[in-house]
């Protein structure tokens, strides 16, 4: 059962990051509630006042300017996993998001709400990782871009002020003679471990230029795993898929797994080596058919 | 979460709030008013007393507590009623039209896709929007659109029987 709370229904940013300045602690950002519901009904935590910020305008577009994706906070995983243009320029992103949760929780959690809770068995902070996002943070009177790298500070916690607003999420076009997948593993309705790699090739496609990998669900926070891209970076194709299994090994330990329910930590690490793999595949399958962004997610 | 705040902020009592909502319930406009705490599945249960949406695991996963908003499926479990203000809400009482069945509920009795029933109101409300969007779905289609509602007392065959029929029904007489 939930307890009794106020709520506020601001029009506008500066409004919403006002009463957060003014309510402190006592008050929290209310989206689409599939996360913070769940731990206030449970008595975890409780807000004396939430913030609905879906009155405010225009924080649910999905667009593309110049060479950037941009998408609105408040957009729904659902409304991002039917975007048109998502489905042309970011296809592995679309497929993360049909397959978040399940219908009802995509149809009304916000891709805001997943990144600022920040719970550790999240689908979309580990693909953005490697896609290069940037995360806009407004308030009252300022706004400032932060890379996905810095958001994530623990389990539940990100590197938004109080009365701070993340807004929206920038993805840069993927270049051509490249390829992006995501990954996970789960008995549970969360999934126990996710991977998401980025890699893009020479215009022979004889060798990988650039290589991200970030492991998620396995520990506190996504990871971006450098060590492990030095393994591929600027190595020929076949050089890379020698060592995309000492990869996945240094991906495995970096992921911080914990034994929990969701599976002990040396099977967690496992299952990282094992979608690394796979992850490979694919990237290489769509970087190798002309890339672009545009390259097709199969499996 | 930081706990020295949340036990300063509990300690506090919150003064009630009434927001006047006005919704459409199984096609009647019904205005009343809510608590911003109050829960989408209570107020329908409670308070209009329409009682086939189910409270069950509570945290969105086993879909008993689905509802059609707008046809689209959301958990009232976890579902603020406010959100419900000039929306259509459509239970599972609101699917039969002058006394005869959905083509969805005929076939569920026909394939006999349910068991205890529990899970029934929401399973064919989700297959609702399904059908809806998509009247001639493949098994596979099915199996990942439905995945997020959990049948406790058998497999799912005979759901997935019961929605593939239905869809022949409806595309057949696409009236009902």
């Amino acid at each position: 059962m939930l307890k009794r709370f106020r709520l506020e229904e601001p029009e506008s940013v500066k409004d919403a990051s006002d009463l957060l300045a003014r309510y402190g602690e006592s008050a929290k950002v209310y989206a689409g509630g599939t996360e913070l519901l769940l731990a206030m009904k449970e008595g975890l935590i409780h807000y004396e006042r939430l913030v609905n910020i879906k009155k405010i305008q225009n924080l649910d577009q999905v667009k593309q300017n110049d060479g950037v994706i941009h998408m609105g906070a408040l957009s729904t995983h659902r409304k991002l996993a039917c975007s048109p243009l998502l489905e042309q320029r970011l296809p592995a992103f679309v497929q993360m998001e049909q397959n978040v949760a399940n219908i009802r929780v995509r149809e009304v959690g916000t891709i805001g709400g997943n990144l600022s809770f920040a719970e550790p068995h999240a689908d979309p902070g580990t693909l953005l990782l490697v896609l290069g996002a940037k995360l806009i943070a407004e308030k009252t009177s300022t706004r400032r871009e932060i890379p996905m790298e810095k958001f994530f500070v623990d389990a539940y916690e990100t590197c938004l002020e109080a009365d701070e607003i993340l807004t929206g999420i920038e993805v840069p076009l993927a270049p051509a003679r490249s390829g992006v997948a995501y990954l996970k593993f789960g008995y549970l309705e969360r999934p126990s471990v996710g991977v998401a790699l980025f890699l893009a090739l020479d215009g022979a496609g004889k060798s990988v230029t650039d290589a991200r990998i970030a492991v998620g669900c396995a520990g506190p926070t996504p990871k971006r795993v450098e060590e492990a891209e030095g393994l591929l970076k600027r190595k020929s194709l076949d050089e890379a898929a020698q060592g995309i299994g000492r990869a996945g090994e240094v991906a495995g330990h970096a992921s911080q797994a914990i034994s929990d329910l969701h599976g002990s930590q040396d099977y967690k690490e496992h299952i990282v080596q094992v979608l690394l793999k796979r992850a490979f595949l694919q990237a290489c399958g769509q970087s190798r058919s002309g890339g672009k962004g545009e390259g097709r997610l199969h499996g | 979460m930081r706990e020295g705040c949340m036990a300063r902020v509990m300690s506090k009592r919150v003064e009630g709030q009434f927001i006047p909502i006005s919704l459409t319930v199984n096609g009647t406009l019904r205005e009343i008013e809510v608590e911003p705490h109050e829960l989408l599945l209570d107020v329908v249960r409670d308070r209009l007393g329409l009682t086939g949406v189910k409270r069950s695991c509570d945290v969105q996963v086993c879909g008993a507590c689905t509802l059609l908003l707008d046809g689209r499926p959301v958990s009232s479990c976890t579902l603020l009623a406010f959100e419900a203000r000039g929306r259509e809400v459509l239970t599972i009482e609101g699917l039969a039209q002058n006394g005869k069945l959905h083509p969805l509920q005929e076939t569920f009795i026909e394939h006999g896709g349910l068991q205890c029933g529990f899970c029934t109101p929401g399973m064919i409300l989700t297959a609702k929007t399904l059908l809806d969007e998509n009247p001639d779905p493949t098994k596979e289609e099915i199996i990942q659109f439905m995945q997020g509602n959990i049948c406790r007392c058998t497999g799912y065959k005979k759901i997935i029987e019961s929605i593939v029929a239905a869809g022949k029904k409806m595309k057949s007489s696409p009236a009902a």
